[in-house]
């Protein structure tokens, strides 16, 4: 298991420093000089450019700058913001929760619901329940999420009136929040009605973000337990005389969770794409949101570190359900 | 072999193989009718400037956020509505299918071209060209994928050409990763190597050869991506980053409605609706190829 464990991680280094190159590179792909780009409209003086690009250590040769990056970003300097002039990674870690908050509560909301109704599609193969749940979850997979967003806001906030259209909590409510999970920092305030706001706020982002992942895991529960289904050793437990109740819950759906498990896994990266539409549709204050507003205010320290740092965080998720899946299932750990 | 046997041509031989797949196509209903939704929509999109009612950009000032024909206050003249501008709903809809398809064509195509090329050389030479081209695949997909095509269009600058050369190049590991894998399954094959020992060369061999035989899951694989170029440059759009207003783009078209949600629930709907339909159709029709192109399933 350990050889397993080395392996995967000495097979992530050429990858990461790859990544590396490409947010090292973005800044300096985009055609132009670095320095006047970040100037924006206003312009430098000719004194205050040389200072700046001798300061960010353009006048070096390109090789020399990319070590030169890749040591700062050894030591967690992951630079500056344009805008706010406050350090990039001290951005990113205080709107990191609020985008793992709405992602976590996607993420259960999908599996809740997927996986059951993955297993009774397949259980129930050809009935009216297979067809039309699995019609639905082609539906949610061809959702174009950012619409399916603005119709939920039109129906449920506009129509009813049941929930607030943006944010993460009321502006009624003001409490410090030393978790950055407003669910558990509204708690902790005691203040009446924090908690409920805080979720009717979460409630819809929470919906269109687990859309596709939710529609993508009841499909590959369905598929994966079809073919658990059709395997000898399910054969024989029937043979036996088990009941049914038995031979799904143990034998069948215990093998059916591994594919499952890693689908439910790599839905990560597809939660980052979809929070950035998502946050920017309720104004959600995460990093998906971050990197729109930055890559539209030409902020690119932000954009070249929040890319890292996103990548890094997705492969790391990545490794995460690659060793698991080594952990459940010996055969792969071999191979 | 037997007297019997009859030579086919290879036009038969083809006639036959198409049979054969419609044949497990069309056991396939959702299939069926994701294909015929495809086709109308592929019609739409050829006789646009037939069928839309008015030009998609003009701005009928005396017609500002007019309701669909069926609500109160709908005029006959602009059945579907018009937007906060005074522009037909249904015309720009019709318009907005070119975009679509146009953009889907485009993005699979450069993917699919890409994505062969880089996977027929690390697939067939192997050893460290297929260790780097494979490495640089896998960076591409450590991003999340509409981020990296956000990036790449700020670097690009917004428009809908940077848009589909950043979708294209996010898609094309996914092609050459398939084309990889199924070209190093053949090489091993008895008929690559007659065909080496007959004196064909690497590229005879690569193009005319495996390839051929190699098509069954990119083809999968390019519908599918058919799908996500157009939800995708849909949301690039929807983001400001794609098409540019006044294009009739579904996802522009979603973007400029914004603000009008709770006043005009049409200018947000049909877009949204017609990206819904046309992508949903294209994955049936993928559901429905995977079928009869999978051997696996074939048999089951």
């Amino acid at each position: 298991m350990v050889r397993f464990i080395l392996n995967k991680l000495l097979y992530l280094i050429p990858t990461f420093l790859g990544i590396t190159i490409i947010a090292f590179s973005f800044v300096r792909i985009l055609p132009g000089d670095p320095v006047l780009l970040m100037a924006g409209e206003r312009g430098v003086s000719p004194e205050r450019h040389a200072e700046l690009t001798a300061q960010l250590g353009y006048d070096k040769p390109v090789v020399m700058q990319y070590f030169d990056f890749l040591g700062r970003l050894l030591q967690g300097d992951f630079g500056t913001s344009l805008v706010t002039k406050k350090p990039v990674l001290d951005e990113f870690m205080a709107l990191f929760p609020a985008t793992v908050e709405l992602g976590l509560c996607a993420i259960i909301l999908a599996t809740v619901i997927g996986v059951p109704v993955g297993i009774l599609a397949a259980i129930k193969r050809g009935s009216w329940f297979d067809q039309i749940s699995m019609t639905t979850a082609l539906v949610g997979f061809s959702m174009p999420i950012f619409w399916w967003g603005l119709l939920l806001i039109i129906f449920f906030s506009g129509m009813l009136g049941w929930t607030p259209v943006s944010g993460r909590i009321s502006l009624l409510y003001y409490f410090p929040t030393p978790t950055g999970f407003m669910l558990i920092d509204s708690l902790l305030s005691g203040q009446p009605g924090a908690f409920k706001s805080a979720v009717s706020h979460l409630i819809l982002p929470s919906i269109v973000l687990a859309t596709i992942p939710l529609a993508v895991i009841a499909r590959q529960t369905r598929s994966a337990m079809l073919e658990v289904m059709g395997e000898d050793y399910v054969r024989t437990a029937r043979a036996k005389g088990m009941p049914q109740r038995r031979v799904i819950g143990v034998h069948a759906l215990r093998n059916a969770m591994i594919p499952v498990v890693t689908t439910i896994g790599l839905q990560i990266g597809v939660l980052m794409a979809g929070a950035i539409l998502t946050e920017t549709i309720f104004s959600w204050p995460g990093i998906g949101k971050w990197m729109i507003d930055s890559i539209s205010r030409r902020d690119y320290p932000v954009v070249q570190s929040g890319l890292l740092l996103i990548a890094g965080m997705v492969m790391l998720v990545n490794l995460l359900v690659d060793l698991t899946y080594g952990l459940i299932n010996p055969r792969i750990r071999a191979s | 072999m037997s007297d019997t046997t009859v030579k086919l041509s290879d036009a038969a031989i083809r006639r036959r193989m198409l049979a054969e797949f419609w044949f497990y196509f069309s056991q396939n209903r959702g299939a069926v009718l994701g294909l015929v939704v495809f086709i109308l929509l592929v019609l739409v999109a050829v006789f646009a400037s037939v069928l839309a009612p008015h030009d998609p950009t003009v701005q009928y000032r005396d017609a500002l956020l007019v309701p669909p024909v069926w609500q109160e206050g709908g005029r006959a003249e602009f059945l579907l509505g018009t937007d906060a501008v005074g522009r037909d709903m249904l015309s720009r809809l019709i318009y907005g299918a070119q975009y679509s398809l146009f953009i889907g064509i485009v993005v699979v195509s450069i993917a699919l071209f890409g994505g062969i090329i880089i996977g027929l050389l690390a697939g067939f030479y192997g050893s460290w060209v297929d260790t780097v081209i494979m490495r640089v695949m896998d960076v591409i997909l450590a991003f999340p994928s509409l981020l990296l095509a956000l990036v790449l269009v700020a670097i690009l600058g917004p428009g809908l050409t940077n848009a589909m050369i950043a979708i294209a190049i996010v898609y094309q590991p996914h092609f050459a990763r398939l084309t990889r894998a199924a070209v190093m399954a053949e090489q091993k094959r008895e008929y690559v190597t007659a065909a080496r020992v007959a004196g064909a060369g690497n590229l005879r061999l690569m193009f005319k050869t495996i390839l051929p035989n190699c098509l069954a899951p990119l083809i999968v694989q390019a519908t599918l991506s058919f799908s996500s170029a157009v939800l995708d440059s849909a949301a690039l759009g929807f983001l400001g980053m794609g098409a540019q207003p006044p294009a009739p783009e579904w996802g522009t078209m979603l973007a400029e409605a914004r603000e009008f949600i709770l006043r005009a629930w049409w200018v947000v709907t049909f877009p949204g609706l017609a990206i819904l339909i046309s992508v949903l159709a294209i994955n049936l029709m993928g559901d429905g190829l995977r079928d009869a192109l999978d051997p696996k399933l074939k048999r089951s």
